[in-house]
């Protein structure tokens, strides 16, 4: 009963997408102004958190809120491992580097890498008290997670430098080939993990869990390898963060870098990869976009005068229209080449 | 004897739900669990599906005790079931729904998934073709990439059967199948039942009000009421027990 024509041919149609991907890259990269290269780094990282974020959040069901906490442990793995000894000592003034945040040195590939994994690992000790029980005591804990890593951040000069934060940090990722490559990686990773038992088993659990254990599915591995895939991309793009800010500091990864994600995945649609991605230029790039309105405007012989935070004003009432009129989302649970199909249907 | 339920009892606090109840099931036999509502029945249900732990007695499957090993793990050793209410993955296709049954069974592990390596896609397709050959012998092939949830209730009914077939189990547990559907339908079921036990060799224990369809089926059957037993051994005989009769089945006669 399997069709190969059609399995080729979307397979086609996937590696034609990350061509594209590919190609608008090096486009960008290397045609583009500094400004839209920067908004379009800042995009692609936020991708990777709003894609994996949606994983746990959406796909699976779980509702956590544990994304700043994650972010702000990649972020400072990679600033450590990247800012040299000399730069270090110079900067560290509440209290000397410890020895061995001194010794922690490497390319950023692999700051890249630990920071992922520290995240992932970290993710999954939280899972072992947190899945135990159902409901949504991940939320609570999550959010406390998060608070604990700013606090332990502000409270330990001596690795982090306390609220002053790490700057100077080398800027690899206003190189769009970082960003973007990590985002490709990123979504393909997870759209693999969506299309496959491990995917559909995720969705069984936010289905319905009860069921999902009838049939056989280990229901807290299922959880713990959701959250923990989902903490090590957001540890990475933490990581590309500090690479493309060059500064952070605790008060970077409050719980509003959470809520904002939270926005864009609900926003594109829960559950939705290809609504996590809309989501995410949606809300990126037309923050962005809409920085004339806090300018004065002169539009059809109206004069108005420039209001700061004229732009939040309209971007809200843009969310509440979006969240009136689909209630799902711009994606619903659909992903893109759901769309296609159902054109054939209607056809 | 596939299945050997021993002496169990199960109380949630001060409520005994089931009292001392022991049954046994044959292999490739439809046995039948019956009786009022809130006789015990979906509570002996998840007992044996290890959703709950008895409070005394034993569960034993091919011999082995089974009771207080968790659930997902009591089905890869062969135990599958339906719920009374359907519970369907309702934003999932039919094929993904009968896909989740061979969760355990695709034996790639993650990193293959996310790589893609050859394994993933071998043991995707084993799946998928196994999937398609149970959704043939239920007739719901046609609607594999549909929502599960559009389905009729009848059709739904047997995605969730299709469903716990894919986890191949030796022993399928069915809570009450023939729930609102129409005699015409009771009766394709029970057809059904027959074809399911002969073509994948399982074992049934299903619980059910409608006696005309139980009479139809099981082979053996017990009587539940308020967590005791009135009666187990052979349908002929159920249908003439005088307490029966009385207590639980007052309008059989007119059936």
């Amino acid at each position: 009963m399997m069709n190969d024509a059609i399995f080729t041919k979307q397979r086609l149609i996937n590696l034609g997408i990350i061509i594209t991907a590919i190609w608008f890259t090096w486009y960008a990269q290397n045609t583009l102004d500094e400004y839209t290269v920067r908004i379009i780094n800042n995009v692609a990282i936020f991708i990777i958190l709003a894609v994996s974020y949606n994983l746990i959040n959406g796909v699976t069901g779980q509702f956590s809120l544990e994304p700043n906490g994650f972010v702000a442990i990649g972020a400072y793995v990679v600033a450590i491992l990247t800012v040299d000894a000399e730069g270090m000592l110079y900067q560290y003034d509440i209290e000397d580097p410890s020895a061995w945040v001194l010794a922690m040195q490497a390319e950023f590939i692999w700051a890249l890498l630990l920071a992922g994994i520290i995240s992932a690992l970290l993710a999954l000790s939280l899972s072992f008290p947190v899945f135990r029980v159902r409901g949504d005591y991940l939320a609570i804990v999550t959010l406390g997670f998060g608070f604990i890593i700013r606090i332990l951040a502000i409270n330990s000069p001596s690795i982090t430098n306390g609220s002053l934060g790490i700057n100077d940090i080398p800027e690899y990722s206003n190189y769009l080939y970082w960003t973007m490559g990590a985002a490709i990686i990123t979504v393909v990773a997870i759209l693999n993990i969506i299309y496959s038992k491990y995917g559909r088993a995720m969705k069984a659990v936010r289905d319905d869990e009860d069921a999902a254990t009838a049939m056989g599915v280990d229901t807290f591995k299922i959880k713990t390898l959701a959250f923990s895939t989902s903490a090590f991309f957001e540890g990475i793009g933490g990581g590309l963060l500090a690479a493309l800010l060059t500064s952070i500091s605790p008060d970077l990864f409050t719980f509003f870098l959470t809520f904002q994600l939270l926005i864009i995945i609900v926003l594109g649609g829960l559950g939705s990869t290809t609504g996590a991605i809309l989501g995410t230029i949606f809300v990126m790039a037309g923050l962005e976009w809409m920085r004339f309105l806090d300018e004065p405007i002169s539009f059809m012989g109206i004069e108005t005068e420039g209001t700061p935070g004229m732009r939040m004003v309209v971007f809200s009432l843009i969310l509440i229209l979006v969240m009136l009129f689909a209630r799902e989302g711009l994606m619903g649970k659909k992903e893109l080449k759901d769309l296609f199909k159902k054109k054939k249907a209607n056809k | 004897m596939i299945l050997e339920v021993c002496n169990v009892t199960k109380k949630f606090g001060g409520v005994t739900a089931i009292k001392d109840t022991s049954f046994h099931v044959n292999l490739k036999e439809i046995y039948g669990l019956i009786g009022p509502n809130g006789a015990g029945k979906t509570t002996m249900f998840n007992i044996i599906t290890g959703n709950y732990e008895p409070t005394a007695g034993s569960v034993k499957f091919h011999g082995q005790r089974i009771d207080g090993i968790k659930p997902y793990k009591i089905v890869h050793r062969g135990i599958a079931r339906t719920f009374q209410n359907i519970r369907l993955f309702k934003s999932m296709t039919v094929l993904d729904n009968v896909l989740i049954g061979f969760d355990y069974q695709a034996t790639y592990t993650y990193f293959e998934a996310i790589l893609r390596l050859p394994r993933f896609f071998k043991e995707e397709r084993r799946v998928r073709e196994r999937a398609f050959e149970i959704m043939e012998v239920l007739g719901i092939a046609e609607f594999a990439d549909e929502l599960a949830t559009s389905l009729s209730y009848g059709s739904q009914r047997k995605v969730e059967i299709a469903r716990a077939l894919a986890a191949n189990p030796q022993l399928l547990l069915l809570d009450e199948p023939a729930a609102g559907m129409n005699p015409q339908e009771t009766h394709e079921l029970a057809e059904l039942f027959f074809k399911i036990r002969d073509e994948f060799d399982v074992t049934i224990l299903l619980i059910e009000h409608d006696m005309k369809f139980v009479n139809k089926l099981c082979d053996r059957v017990m009587v539940l009421d308020y967590g005791k037993t009135i009666f187990e051994g052979d349908i002929k005989d159920a249908i003439k027990n005088e307490e029966v009769i009385k207590a639980y089945l007052g309008d059989f006669k007119h059936a």
